[in-house]
């Protein structure tokens, strides 16, 4: 059986300075974690996601390692997850985005081995995102451009006040920059979304439109910037607010200096799609013959973000990756997960730090209970109860390094506060590949 | 294995750098090094390579390509579609699987390197603040030694630093930077002009003496102040230059400037095709060649060197750290566009490009790239590139190749383009062949000096054992797409196109000293303006799979 030990209880005070917290896109890397006795007993400055994150992690006290629901040894679960993995004729690979991108890569690399499918919890939230960028292009800059330069901030279908609540004050609205050296006083805040969120009170002006009206919406203000005319009653009617609030808007997007528009699932998974995030994307261009003005998604996850680099420079395809010919090919909804298992066509996976048990289709769910499948997680999870094997695994950045890509693309390395006696997914999918390249005959690196 | 002895025997062997041109010798290998012949006689090689009747060569440098970091990752992510009907990259039992297109994934690129014979590639482009991100990549870019170019020529700290006239804060900021990012080199892509883009619609700098908002400084002090610096700092590469007016009728003139600007201080001049134009601003009727002009002042100048950045025909991907090149290609060209904006001050354009043989712009700039080569007298100053993928990939290097030593090829393809390119070009009249020792100097020897890269583009003793083998053809672009034989710190990693094994490769990075006492400035700075903490900035060895320090000069 894994032995999960707990290091001995000292007493002592540790301080970890300039941590970094993986709970969402923002990835502050500026916390002091207070670390006694293998717990965080003070989170400075983390937000109350990230001090929930942090103070409420405890070391799990199970098995490092269970087959069918009983305690076995790591090495018998890395002999067994090799086997599940190769032993299927259309194995899938999934979750990543709460794993740094070492242990991406790995996982990347066993997907290669066995001609597997990669698909990340992109192409559940941001995946939209990506596809509408290979349709128009996107124009952006990272957060801290946002701080120096930006004087017109807007959110659309993004409520960051309870999604990443450090946002306002780390990036976006309070900070003082280069540029805007009176902080929020030298910005203008404009959020647009379907129903009035905990975010709306940091808005200057708020815009609430039809639900699944964001396409005529953007559609809208793509005209007004463009200088076409538009039919009042028909705006009004389309987009539930008034052509008059559109050409204002339309009117402050072309004045500003330097404008941000963040954008979030309330564009991506509703009505429209990519659609949706295409129209932001040309907006967001058309508006640069005017002044500059970029886009940025409001990712999710930790390190969502690195999952799509990853897979991408090692595919060339960022999510939704098939390699059952031996080479990679990419198609969202014939090679996304929740797709793939949802027709009943994967025989064989692994998830890695996600939970599609508790979050995909019945269909999709009911699939993946039929088939063998590996889980990595931290805690226990509804996925890890239905694994033939499931791995107890460190938590990254708590307990493990690596890298994480913030939600601007920007890499930022990770800080543990102290060991876990569980080992880290990396650890894990690296004994895995060591023994499915051993089955498959791969002498390379 | 350390105490394996490889020789191999009875090659045609160029190394320029050694005086050898052409002479039927040895070489013998051990620990990944080239050592010289055993005294002892009963000494015996573990392997011998049969290498008589073939042509050997140091391996390829390739020092001025974007094969990694955010730019790379996101052409890759936005052209899905070039891939699917592009060549395929299968697994194999030594190889990962990849995709092509003009910008192929990390594995790919290190494979078709492999396969041309090349063992080590500079990206030339990598933004401070995804340093990090540029070696995690390279550490999944096997088969090749690699380095990057940091850029700074938009930087603020910079440009602070030139505007206050402290000297010293710059030496130690580019001394700090390039330690901290592990970088090889300072870039300067469009000094000035990217910060400009940033702060208006359409903004730029449009000449050596314009003044960048905020900073009051100009191209000229930039190019200037990060040359003189990088000399103090004995930098092996002092400092990569894109110049500003990339791609614009008449910008010859801004390139002349550049080259007076470097003051006798040594300075690289990088994919100068795009910059040797001459016309009217905006007007393509009036577009020419400058090249006789500009290659004058290069063959006068010893401080300058250049790569040509060829043109080929075909499609491609535009991908700069020039943010306003980018959005005016894009304008020009129509297609989806990507602008990124990075603190630490770096700007990024990209956008699908095609090139026509029948497009006087495009036939000019193809005809302009083979004149430089033929036009620079001494052809260790002049370095082949496509500035991968911006002018054509890097898989069209035979081709270039084949162009530069057949004129009769070379005047073939010029018959196809636009007929008005011969009047406004020399090409036409340019009747120079390179010889093979020529090109084993614009391919690996020149290169590797002008990297400062002791070890590299030669086969002397104590050279790394970086070799490529060629059989002799007369279709000279056959000649180099299918080396014979590879290989990589001795080890044979590829035969006739079949890849035997696929080591990691080295990262090559410098590590200036500088002044603690003015980090401090630098932390002050970070700390106020940037959006990730100064202690997590660095990036530490554990990035890289085996790392070389390559000392000053």
């Amino acid at each position: 059986m894994a032995s999960a030990t707990t290091p001995p209880e000292t007493g002592e005070l540790k301080i970890v300075k300039d941590a970094t917290c993986t709970f969402c896109g923002c990835v502050c890397d500026d916390i002091d974690l207070s670390v006694q006795d293998n717990q965080i007993v003070k989170a400075q400055r983390a937000c109350v996601l990230g001090k929930a994150w942090f103070l409420n992690h405890d070391i799990e006290d199970r098995p490092s390692c269970l087959i069918e629901g009983q305690p076995a040894t790591l090495e018998e679960g890395y002999d067994r997850a090799a086997q599940i993995l190769t032993g299927g004729r259309y194995p899938i690979i999934y979750g990543l985005s709460d794993s740094p991108c070492e242990a991406q890569r790995v996982a990347v690399g066993i997907a290669d081995w066995i001609d597997g499918t990669i698909d990340t919890t992109t192409s559940v939230c941001h995946g939209p995102s990506g596809m509408a960028v290979q349709g128009v292009g996107e124009v952006t800059c990272t957060l801290g451009e946002v701080m120096n330069r930006g004087d017109l901030i807007m959110f659309w279908g993004s409520n960051p006040a309870e999604s990443h609540p450090r946002h306002f004050t780390r990036y976006s609205l309070m900070p003082k920059g280069m540029f805007t050296p009176n902080g929020r006083k030298d910005r203008t805040c404009v959020i647009v979304d379907v129903r009035k969120t905990k975010s709306a009170k940091a808005a200057d002006h708020f815009i609430q439109i039809k639900p699944r009206r964001d396409f005529e919406a953007l559609w809208t203000l793509r005209a007004l910037v463009n200088g076409v005319e538009l039919e009042a009653d028909e705006v009004g009617r389309q987009t539930g607010v008034e052509l008059a609030v559109w050409q204002d808007l339309a009117e402050r997007m072309k004045s500003c200096r330097f404008g941000v528009v963040f954008f979030g699932m309330g564009l991506t998974m509703t009505r429209g799609k990519h659609c949706n995030t295409e129209a932001l994307l040309a907006l967001t261009r058309d508006l640069n013959a005017h002044t500059r003005f970029v886009a940025k998604p409001n990712r999710g996850h930790g390190n969502v973000t690195g999952a799509d680099n990853v897979v991408a420079w090692r595919t060339g395809y960022s999510f939704g990756v098939n390699h059952a010919r031996g080479y990679p090919r990419f198609n969202p909804g014939e090679y996304t997960t929740s797709d793939v298992l949802a027709r009943g066509e994967a025989d064989s996976a692994m998830m890695i730090a996600c939970d599609p048990m508790a979050n995909f289709s019945e269909p999709a769910r009911a699939h993946l209970r039929k088939i063998p499948y590996v889980a990595l997680d931290a805690k226990e999870t509804p996925t890890t109860r239905s694994a033939a094997v499931a791995f107890t695994v460190a938590t990254y950045g708590i307990n493990t390094g690596g890298t994480v890509y913030r939600l601007d693309d920007v890499p930022i390395p990770l800080r543990p506060a102290f060991p876990s006696p569980h080992p880290s997914d990396q650890e894990v999918l690296t004994q895995i590949e060591r023994r499915v390249r051993a089955i498959k005959g791969i002498r390379g690196q | 294995m350390a105490d394996s002895l490889l020789k191999i025997a009875g090659g045609t062997i160029y190394d320029p750098a050694n005086g050898v041109s052409g002479q039927v010798a040895d070489l013998w290998v051990s620990g990944g090094r080239i050592v010289a012949p055993p005294t002892d006689p009963e000494v015996r090689p573990s392997r011998v390579i049969d290498a008589s009747g073939l042509v050997v060569m140091p391996g390829g440098i390739d020092m001025h390509c974007h094969i990694a970091g955010p730019k790379v990752n996101i052409a890759r992510k936005m052209r899905p579609e070039e891939k699917r009907r592009d060549e395929v990259i299968p697994r194999t039992t030594v190889t990962h699987s990849g995709t092509m297109g003009s910008v192929p994934s990390t594995f790919a690129t290190g494979y078709k390197y492999a396969g041309l014979g090349y063992t080590t590639a500079f990206d030339a482009a990598i933004p401070p603040l995804a340093a990090r991100h540029a070696h995690e990549e390279f550490d999944d870019t096997p088969c090749l030694d690699k380095g990057f170019y940091l850029l700074m020529g938009n930087n603020h700290y910079v440009m602070r630093s030139i505007q206050e006239n402290e000297p010293q804060k710059l030496d130690t900021f580019i001394a700090w930077l390039l330690s901290s990012a592990k970088g090889f080199a300072p870039k300067l892509v469009n000094p000035g002009g990217v910060e400009v883009w940033k702060t208006r619609q359409g903004g730029n700098v449009h000449g050596l003496d314009d003044l960048v908002d905020y900073f009051e400084v100009t191209p000229r002090q930039i190019i200037a102040q990060v040359a003189q610096s990088a000399g103090r700092l004995n930098l092996p590469h002092p400092v990569h230059i894109h110049c500003n007016n990339l791609g614009m009728p008449g910008n010859w003139t801004t390139t002349l400037e550049t080259m007076k600007a470097l003051e006798g201080h040594r300075g690289h001049l990088t994919h100068i095709q795009f910059h040797s134009y001459g016309g009217g601003e905006g007007d393509e009727n009036t577009f020419n060649s400058k090249v006789t002009e500009l290659a004058e002042y290069v063959n006068t100048h010893e401080n300058i060197t250049i790569d040509v950045g060829q043109v080929l025909f075909g499609e491609t991907t535009s991908m700069t750290g020039d943010g306003p090149l980018g959005y005016f290609l894009s304008n020009v060209y129509g297609g989806k566009w990507f602008s990124g904006d990075t603190e630490m001050e770096s700007g990024c354009g990209i956008t699908p490009i095609k090139y026509k043989n029948k497009s006087l712009v495009h036939g000019l700039q193809w005809a302009i790239g083979l004149e430089w080569y033929l036009q620079v007298e001494d052809p260790w100053r002049v370095v082949m590139s496509t500035d991968h993928p911006n002018g054509g990939s890097f898989l069209a290097y035979p081709q270039i190749v084949r162009f530069l030593m057949d004129r009769t090829y070379r005047q073939d393809v010029l018959k196809t383009c636009h007929p008005r390119i011969r009047d406004r070009s020399s090409l036409a009249d340019l009747d120079r062949e390179y010889t093979l020792e020529e090109i084993a100097i614009i391919t690996r020897a020149g290169p590797a000096r002008i990297l400062g890269l002791k070890n590299k583009g030669h086969l002397g003793v104590g050279a790394d054992a970086d070799i490529t083998i060629y059989t002799p053809h007369e279709n000279k672009e056959t000649m180099f797409e299918l080396p014979r034989m590879v290989f990589k710190s001795g080890n044979l990693i590829v035969e006739q196109g079949e890849m035997r094994e696929a080591p990691m490769g080295r990262t090559l990075h410098v590590q200036p000293n500088y002044d603690n006492e003015l980090e401090k400035d630098i932390q002050e700075w970070f700390e106020s303006y940037y959006s990730i903490r100064y202690r997590n900035y660095p990036v530490s060895e554990s990035y890289m799979h085996e790392p070389e320090v390559v000392p000053s000069n």
